[in-house]
């Protein structure tokens, strides 16, 4: 298999030089190494800039709701358990209006890959504060800075229960690709949490920002087994910021707790003959 | 009135929902139709609960009087001893309640119910048991329907609990025909029994229509009135290959049922108008990808928290038109059990065959209360209609959304190979990219809408119950329908003909039909339990038809059959 076979050879919606680019080729690339087919592969989107790469990526998706992309590919991986799924989403999206769904779906440990591209900002609406940007952020709604301190994703989704955590950084290539394979590959609830530059709004995370500062775990020999270790991790942001795998442990998935689910799953299932003769019993 | 009105009151905690169903079921078994209705506030222990059952040849809904009473409690005799007719009669527990008016002629049978309950070897709470084996005792019917329908109730929960309850039962029974043997003037005797014959609720009949229907996955959170129809298909889940899961929010809920549906299952979830009020957005998200699902609408009185546990039908507008935009829909308000069964497997089907989101409104008297209903047809074939890998194969040029001529567009599932498409909220193309285009928007809408001409053929007729030639022609909805038959027939001893206009799908709506009796009535009076007439002006919206009278009823009760045809006989003498 190629990249161009997960490519629809649509027109990118994204600005030149996006950062959204990154993430498009190294997902594509991930695919790739696992061997994947584009009908083997469900993306479910939310609503923000990432969302564009629903129109991209050739695959079955579903580009729903802001915020509602990790419920509705729960849905779908608990109708078909032998679909790939991944949902894509921005940090608008999902750690703002879908923030209950990412603390919620992290606890089932469904097998859900989550990439969430992180631009601290509110690009598709033209560069509001998102939940992620930093205490001090100004823009269009804070004139005066950002009063509250951002979400702490990484920390947010141990504490939840995902059985995966990690962050990756959209200007190293090679790494992000990585964390996507990873992430996919892993039986469980999988974050990749993005550092994704808005080159258009956000003057503040920059590429140049992040190359300063960005270092892989992975380098300093990160025990990921750890999760008070990870916890702490979690917390280091400044002059350093870790990239890599914060986390992972192996758990039953939340499919896996269905003893219906063993032989067949739901949508192969017949539907045609349900006798429900037995279940009037009760009733007279 | 019926032949016998019964009803048991306490507080909660007291068992007294359980020891109606069962009196209700016992009844049944002995022959009889059956009403079975609670009145519960939003509370776990204490609060003042009721059940009261009807017992008839034919009964349809609750009663506004009473024969026998039985008291758990002295407040339930300073609340409901008025409602006993002459010669009715009360029992109450004597080691509770210190006594009991005799106005009217009213009996009293005080029994030690917890005395007989301790020797039972039960909890205080078996006083129930008690209660009910005595009120069968003076209801002249053997004891015997009491002890199948027990040993039926208590079999999961293992032969000691089933012996604690029928030794209960049984010494209630016993005491009653020692002390008041025939004293009771309201004796029904026992019928040629017919086995085809149900007792259950709206729930209960909406979950066996929706596993029959190939139901696969179903979310909800619980909300009060349909926690029973949650806790029914999490209770089956596992022997019928459903996944049920508990979800953490109607918003999660609704939207973990579309991503199944969209993967292949037929998906369902259940709510109360607070909930649905969370659900709006993927409501119409449902409608634009043109992904089935099928949602039950639980309603309780509103607005906001309202009265959590009872009843109103006041979101029929709220369903009809709730998403921004316009999309095809179905809507449909069965009006008893029997109909919950029927309607809801008809839905699933619908929901599927035209890939559109589909309601099923209830209303909480509906959802909750217990009635008679034959016992469901449950041989028919649920047709699929999703493509075979086969047909998708043969298929060059796959567009999920083609321009079809009925709207409807073969759909494909995740998995399948040759039938990719986006699943997408935004307006899109045929093949469910994004498009902004004034000519593929305006043609998708229309392929969209197309879809409710055919739609609308194969939906069943509204149904006119009673003879064509009327006095009158009421109209009425969900659960409404059902004091409105009873009035027809109180009404028919009075010598006035009136027949019943039920409206079942109020989406698409069947107006020429609904227009030709209308027009042909020689007097109409319409019956909604809510405060604006929501029928009514659907029916003028659609129709141009007037209903000039109107019965509305919104304190958070259903009608009286009773209020129902004084009404009936004030529009008459009017004329």
């Amino acid at each position: 298999m190629k990249i161009e076979d997960f490519d629809l050879g649509t027109q990118a919606r994204w600005c030149p030089g996006c950062a959204d680019f990154n993430i498009w080729v190294t997902v594509r690339q991930a695919l790739i190494e696992l061997n994947i087919q584009p009908h083997e592969l469900l993306a479910v989107y939310g609503i923000g800039c990432h969302g564009h790469m629903a129109n991209m990526l050739k695959c079955y998706g579903f580009e729903s709701l802001h915020g509602r992309s990790l419920p509705v590919a729960f849905g779908a991986k608990l109708a078909n358990r032998n679909l790939n799924v991944i949902a894509v989403a921005g940090d608008g999206d999902c750690y703002g209006e879908g923030m209950s769904h990412f603390i919620n779906t992290a606890r089932t440990n469904a097998d859900i890959a989550l990439i969430v591209h992180n631009n601290m900002v509110y690009g598709l609406t033209t560069g509001q504060a998102s939940p992620t940007s930093a205490k001090g952020y100004k823009s269009k709604v804070t004139p005066d800075g950002v009063f509250d301190v951002p979400v702490n994703p990484i920390a947010l989704a141990i504490s939840a229960g995902a059985t995966f955590v990690s962050r990756a950084f959209a200007g190293n290539i090679p790494h992000l690709k990585q964390m996507i394979a990873e992430a996919i590959k892993h039986r469980g609830f999988a974050l990749v949490d993005v550092l994704q530059p808005c080159i258009t709004y956000n003057k503040i995370n920059t590429y140049e920002f992040y190359y300063k500062r960005v270092y892989r775990l992975q380098d300093e020999n990160f025990d990921t087994g750890d999760k008070m270790k990870a916890m702490e991790k979690a917390f280091e942001w400044g002059d350093r910021i870790p990239i890599g795998i914060f986390y992972r442990e192996e758990r039953e998935t939340y499919e896996e707790s269905f003893p219906q689910l063993k032989e067949k799953s739901l949508f192969e299932q017949g539907i045609s003959n349900v006798n429900v003769d037995r279940l009037m019993e009760e009733f007279v | 009135m019926p032949k016998l009105v019964w009803l048991i009151g306490g507080e909660a905690g007291f068992g007294i929902r359980e020891a109606g169903v069962i009196f209700a079921k016992a009844c049944s078994r002995a022959g009889y139709n059956v009403f079975g209705h609670v009145e519960y506030p939003s509370l776990i222990r204490g609060g003042h609960n009721i059940y009261q059952v009807s017992v008839d040849d034919e009964v349809f809904c609750q009663s506004r009087q009473i024969n026998l009473l039985v008291a758990l409690n002295a407040e339930t005799i300073e609340r409901h001893a008025k409602e006993l007719t002459e010669n009715g009669a009360i029992i109450y527990d004597s080691d509770a309640v210190s006594g009991a008016s005799h106005e009217n002629n009213i009996r009293s049978y005080p029994i030690p119910l917890s005395a007989l309950a301790k020797e039972s070897g039960g909890k205080d709470i078996v006083r129930n048991m008690v209660a009910i084996g005595a009120s069968l005792s003076y209801a002249g019917l053997d004891f015997s329907f009491l002890e199948a329908v027990l040993k039926d109730e208590f079999r999961g929960k293992g032969q000691e609990i089933v012996s604690i309850n029928l030794i209960a039962a049984r010494k209630g029974y016993e005491h009653a025909s020692d002390n008041f043997r025939d004293d009771f003037k309201f004796q029904i005797k026992a019928r040629k029994m017919s086995s085809n014959r149900l007792v259950l609720t709206g729930n209960d009949a909406i979950g066996i229509g929706a596993i029959k229907a190939g139901c696969k996955f179903f979310a909800g959170y619980p909300m009060t009135p349909i926690s029973a129809l949650i806790h029914f298909m999490s209770a089956h889940a596992k022997e019928f290959g459903i996944v049920f899961r508990n979800a953490s929010d109607e918003i999660e809920a609704i939207n973990m049922a579309i991503g199944a549906s969209y993967a292949g299952a037929r998906s369902m979830t259940a709510t109360s108008g607070g909930g649905f009020s969370l659900m709006v957005e993927a409501y119409g998200m449902a409608g634009m990808t043109e992904t089935p699902v099928v949602i039950v609408e639980g309603t309780r009185t509103g607005p906001s928290t309202g009265l959590p546990t009872w009843t109103e039908q006041g979101d029929l507008r709220f369903v009809l038109h709730a998403s921004q935009g316009e999309f095809p829909r179905i809507v449909a308000a069965p009006g008893d059990a029997s109909e919950c069964y029927y309607n809801t497997v008809e839905v699933f089907n619908l929901s599927e065959k035209y890939q559109v989101p589909a309601i099923i409104l209830v209303d909480r008297h509906l959802a909750e209360s217990h009635m008679s209903a034959e016992k469901f047809k449950t041989g028919e074939r649920i047709p699929g209609h999703i493509l075979k890998q086969e047909q998708l194969k043969r298929m060059e040029n796959y567009r999920r959304f083609s321009f079809s001529e009925t709207g409807i567009s073969p759909r494909s599932v995740p998995g399948m190979q040759g039938g990719l498409f986006i699943a997408n909220s935004y307006e899109h193309d045929e093949y469910g990219f994004y498009s902004e285009d004034p000519e593929t928007v305006r043609k998708m809408k229309e392929k969209r809408m197309r879809k409710m001409e055919s739609l609308i053929d194969e939906i069943p007729e509204p149904v006119l119950h009673g003879s064509e030639d009327a006095d009158i022609t009421l109209v009425a909805w969900g659960s409404t329908k059902l004091p409105a038959l009873q009035a027809i027939r109180m009404l028919a001893k009075e010598g006035i003909k009136a027949n019943l206009l039920q409206i079942i799908y109020m989406w698409p709506f069947k107006a020429e039909r609904i227009e030709k009796i209308l027009r042909n009535a020689r007097q109409t009076l319409i019956a909604e339990n809510n405060q604006t007439g929501q029928l009514a002006g659907l029916i003028r919206e659609k129709t141009g038809i007037d209903i000039p009278n109107k019965l509305l009823k919104y304190d958070g009760r259903q009608f009286y059959a009773e209020e129902i045809a004084d009404k009936v006989k004030q529009v008459l003498g009017e004329r």
